[in-house]
């Protein structure tokens, strides 16, 4: 009798949302757990870093890897996960794209160190005393991750096979790939290496909004106006992020009022995120006047990387912004 | 010394180890638990838009971001000054009391309940979900399964996704509920109810019958003496969504109640150099290291703490299993860390009564679900109970409403210090002469899954290296030299 | 101290119709204009896409110029004013990510604007050159250290104690 394939799960800088996303397949994590012998999962089971160290290069068939990378020890099991597993998959928008964490890409390690161990406004700590990557402590030496200034991409790091996309993925598409997986590992032909394995077109086309012409004098912030339920967000002149984003929610946000904010990533073809966002608003605003122009985006998209790079800094062409002190 | 490592601790959310130093004796002279995670959402939502923070704050947590959702959703409130209409209240906490069953029905299944349900020392493989869906048949798993499914269900229906909401606004929410919607949450709240009660009873069937369960809860080895916090209402019963702040002293007396924004007043929080978490405790009563007591300002702000800092429920069948487990443990407050789990399932049966009481108000389908804030944004706090613990937004911004100064006291880190103190005197007490084994290991790890810790909720923020001083000790304790720099 | 003075390079986006004839103007009237830019012709102003010039940063250079036909004499009729609406939406994004506002440039040139073409190629590459390199890309290295982090960790692992079932 042939053993079953193995599984593993991992988590880098991430919230546990894929985790709880894995378990909304519901009953299906049965099924999952019949098909596969799931090695690592540290929200689920008590496998530990030791315990992979000690598996066999290649041993493990399927490596589903959310998180971002954004410490020593994250990249550390990132390296490791790709020599022990056969195929790795990018899970989620940290590994894919950085994901809202990615915004500390805005910043770095000083400015973030200040805040919080010294500026704010709870934080009661005369000496200044901050965390260090070795500590000696009476009984011997303890250690911390190194943290990095930038935050990286899964395939920023190794070589990954596969993408899924989604802050979480849902449900749905989770179990999708994973009966998919199951039967590429029969034998069945799996896509080629590098594909992200979700939808090719945008969340507009999930939308049951009604489209007519778009032609904003204004961008509008969200706490300001109450959308109607039947027209496009856009032309009501909120900033919906759909227009850029990949379908496979089935357009959950736009149900109850609220603009996409891109949480999926980028659509197939589309190289950075932001850049879709830019080139489709512009071509949406309703002035030739350079003056007005400049009076529309500055006052109604106050924050231009915080909505056109929410989930994809680090992926995207740029990656973080300007860092002082860094380079030469 | 010997070093003992349990790296990654498993079944919870987030990132930690365990290092335990064993002497030449093979006792333990030490447990340090160390947080290696930060990702540092109070500096990098400086510069975004504050109505934006719900989403952002979302991904703090995967599993319970309905809690910085709503967190932040009132700190959205209180900074743009404006009170959303009644509906829009009741709405919100609708929502957070089918969250709040979900979340509580998670962590009891297939997070730190396997530790009881199929033992704790029982082999690592079957330490699990599917240990426990083994142990107690496909029939209990399914109402799991439904639990869990229904809460994600109508969380999605009412607040746009199961994982991560994008609902809340300053001043209401983007949608209400019509009566076909309002009826199936009715209908599957009381579903729930009847879970909550079964989960209850599955509770006093698998570990209050279990003699050596019963002596582990009330042993000493997981009990702490410390301050209590939890969120009540007017009448000093507990409220998740909103209230007053109450802290109770070890004895069980009123030490504090505070209004969210005076926090600053009565919490602080202390830095050490191994760990990137800080430790919040009690400014009145300063910070005394990692102990118990009265003098001490550790406190928790967990299940058992709430029930602890309130005076009643305010559900009756909740009320009755609040009594039943104040009087089967002796009496308030109690101290047992272990019984955070049964107390974790009393919330679970006040938020699914909660979640069919706001369901059943006539308010409920209005179509008055939004106040558009016609103020100028300033500074405005908000605070909930997260099912980890109280959890506080404070946010400031300038004219625009863009945020220029953002600081988060999340659910777990309240809990840091109690919490390495129980892994701690879990090791000193159950590892003895070197005899380290798996199972014992997992005794350790048990010290904190009562608590449900979220790592990633506590460690939202991200330091660097900058001044430091590091002190080397001799095999004597003392300070043999002192390293520093970059010290002003 | 280098001896050599800092040449930036720049990228520039010619229209087919306008632009680009502006310097093929300037070049065959030896106008001369310093040689930092390179060019890359494309048929319209509107067809150039962000994308485009965030590769262009991404790849180190340390300007780009958009150059294309005047509003209301664009070729292809009005997508010169697209041009002009990305341009606002760019230079808004790259101020805050930290790219100084000369490094990107929109400019308008007849086909028979050669000298005004060339003043303005002049007057962009001086501004880069007192800006200094951009060299996008030395933003991302990692910090001295990680490797050393890395390589680390399993003998962290390793010393601890191992413990059995």
């Amino acid at each position: 009798m042939t053993a079953k394939p193995k599984l593993a799960l991992y988590w880098a800088a991430s919230c546990g949302g894929c985790e709880i996303a894995v378990l909304a397949i519901d009953e299906k994590i049965l099924e999952v757990a019949a098909a596969f012998d799931i090695v690592l999962w540290p929200v689920a089971i008590d496998a530990k870093a030791r315990d992979v160290e000690k598996m066999a290069d290649k041993s493990i068939d399927v490596c589903l890897f959310n998180g971002s990378i954004r410490n020593s020890e994250q990249e550390y099991m990132a390296q490791l996960l790709r020599r022990k597993s056969k195929i790795l998959v990018a899970f989620g928008s940290c590994a894919h794209e950085g994901c809202i964490p990615g915004l500390a890409n805005l910043a770095g390690r000083e400015a973030i160190f200040d805040y919080v161990y010294r500026k704010s406004p709870s934080v009661d700590n005369p000496q200044g005393i901050v965390p260090q990557p070795e500590v000696q402590v009476p009984e011997g030496t303890l250690h911390l991750p190194m943290f990095y200034d930038t935050v990286k991409t899964l395939d920023q790091t190794v070589d990954v096979d596969y993408y899924v996309p989604g802050c979480p993925p849902e449900a749905e598409n989770i179990y999708s790939i994973v009966v998919a997986v199951i039967a590429g590992l029969k034998g069945a032909p799996l896509p080629p290496a590098g594909t992200v394995l979700g939808k090719e077109t945008t969340v507009c086309d999930e939308c049951e909004r009604t489209r007519e012409e778009k032609k904003i004098k204004a961008f509008k912030r969200t706490w300001e106006i109450i959308p109607n339920e039947t027209e496009c967000l856009l032309e009501q002149g909120l900033v919906c992020c759909g227009l850029a984003t990949r379908a496979g929610c089935g357009a959950l946000c736009p149900k109850v009022n609220s603009p996409c904010i891109g949480c999926h990533g980028a659509n197939a073809g589309v190289v950075d995120f932001g850049a879709r966002m830019m080139t489709s608003l512009a071509s949406v605003i309703d002035s030739d006047d350079p003056a007005e122009i400049r009076r529309i985006i500055q006052e109604g998209i106050p924050d231009p990387v915080g909505t056109f790079y929410r989930f994809s800094l680090p992926h995207s062409l740029l990656r973080r912004s300007a860092l002082s002190g860094n380079g030469h | 010394m010997q070093r003992i490592s349990i790296d990654p601790i498993t079944r919870l959310e987030g990132h930690g180890k365990i290092d335990i130093f064993l002497n030449e004796e093979g006792e333990v002279a030490n447990a340090y638990f160390q947080i290696p995670e930060l990702r540092g959402f109070e500096v990098f939502c400086v510069g975004r838009p504050a109505e934006d923070m719900p989403n952002l704050t979302d991904r703090i947590c995967g599993v319970c971001p309905e809690a910085h959702h709503i967190a932040s959703t009132k700190a959205l409130d209180a900074l743009w000054h404006v009170d959303p209409p009644p509906a829009a209240k009741k709405l919100r906490e609708l929502m957070y009391s089918i969250f709040y069953a979900t979340d509580h029905t998670t962590h009891f299944y297939a997070l730190g309940g396997p530790d009881f349900i199929v033992g704790p020392d029982a082999p690592a493989a079957e330490r699990n979900i599917l240990g426990v869906i083994q142990k107690v048949g496909m029939d209990v798993a399914g109402k799991v399964l439904k639990m869990r499914h229904d809460g994600h269900y109508l969380i999605q229906m009412m607040a746009g996704r199961r994982v991560q909401p994008n609902w809340g606004l300053p001043g209401g929410v983007s949608r209400g509920i019509n009566e076909e919607q309002r009826q199936e949450i009715e209908k599957l709240g009381r579903d729930a109810i009847e879970f909550a009660l079964f989960s209850l009873q599955a509770f006093r069937d698998i570990v209050l019958g279990n003699k050596a369960y019963v002596d582990l809860i009330l042993g000493d080895i997981y009990t702490h003496r410390t301050y209590s916090m939890g969120m009540v209402d007017a009448n000093n019963r507990t409220n998740f969504y909103d209230g007053m702040i109450r802290v109770v002293d070890p004895d069980g007396k009123e030490f504090v109640k505070y209004a969210p924004k005076d926090y600053l007043n009565v919490i602080a929080e202390h830095v050490e150099p191994w760990t990137y978490l800080k430790f919040p405790y009690l400014k009145k009563v300063g910070w005394k290291g990692l102990v118990d007591g009265n003098d001490s300002g550790v406190y928790k702000a967990t299940p058992l703490s709430r029930l602890n800092a309130a005076d009643s429920l305010a559900t009756p069948k909740a009320q009755e299993a609040y009594e039943e487990f104040f009087k089967t443990l002796g009496g308030k407050p109690v101290h047992a860390t272990l019984a955070t789990h049964w107390a974790r399932l009393v919330e679970l049966l006040y938020a699914t009564e909660r979640w069919v009481e706001l369901a059943t108000d006539p308010e409920i389908t209005s179509p008055n679900y939004r106040t558009i804030p016609t103020a100028v944004p300033d500074e405005g706090v908000g605070t909930v109970e997260a099912p980890r613990g109280t959890l506080t937004h404070h946010y400031k911004t300038d004219s625009r409403g863009i945020l220029t100064e953002v600081n988060l006291i999340v659910g777990t880190t309240n809990n840091y210090a109690p919490i390495a103190m129980s892994c701690k005197k879990a090791a000193e007490k159950l590892i003895h002469k070197g005899k380290v084994t798996e199972g014992l290991l997992n005794m350790v790890e048990m010290g904190f899954r009562a608590y449900d810790p979220c790592f990633g909720c506590a460690t939202h923020s991200l330091p660097g290296q900058m001044p430091m001083e590091v002190r080397l000790r001799g095999p004597n304790g003392e300070v043999l030299e002192v390293l520093t720099k970059n010290l002003a | 101290m280098s001896d050599e003075r800092f040449e930036p390079k720049i990228v520039a986006f010619l229209c087919n119709w306008c632009s680009y004839r502006a310097a093929d103007l300037a070049g065959t009237a030896r106008m001369k204009y310093q040689p930092n830019i390179r060019t890359i012709r494309v048929m319209c102003s509107g067809r150039v896409d962000p994308t485009f010039i965030l590769k262009a940063f991404s790849l180190g250079a340390d300007g780009v110029m958009i150059a294309g036909c005047h509003p209301g004499e664009c070729h292809y009729l009005v997508q010169n004013y697209k041009a002009m609406r990305r341009y606002e939406m760019l230079r808004h994004t790259l101020l805050a990510m930290g790219v100084e506002d000369h490094r990107l440039r929109l400019q308008w040139a007849s086909a028979a604007e050669g000298n005004a073409l060339a003043a303005a190629i002049n007057q962009m590459i001086d501004q880069v050159r007192a800006l200094g390199p951009l060299d996008w890309p030395r933003f991302w290295h990692e910090n001295a250290g990680h490797q050393e982090a890395i390589a680390r960790l399993p003998h962290e692992h390793a010393e601890a104690l191992e413990v059995s079932a």
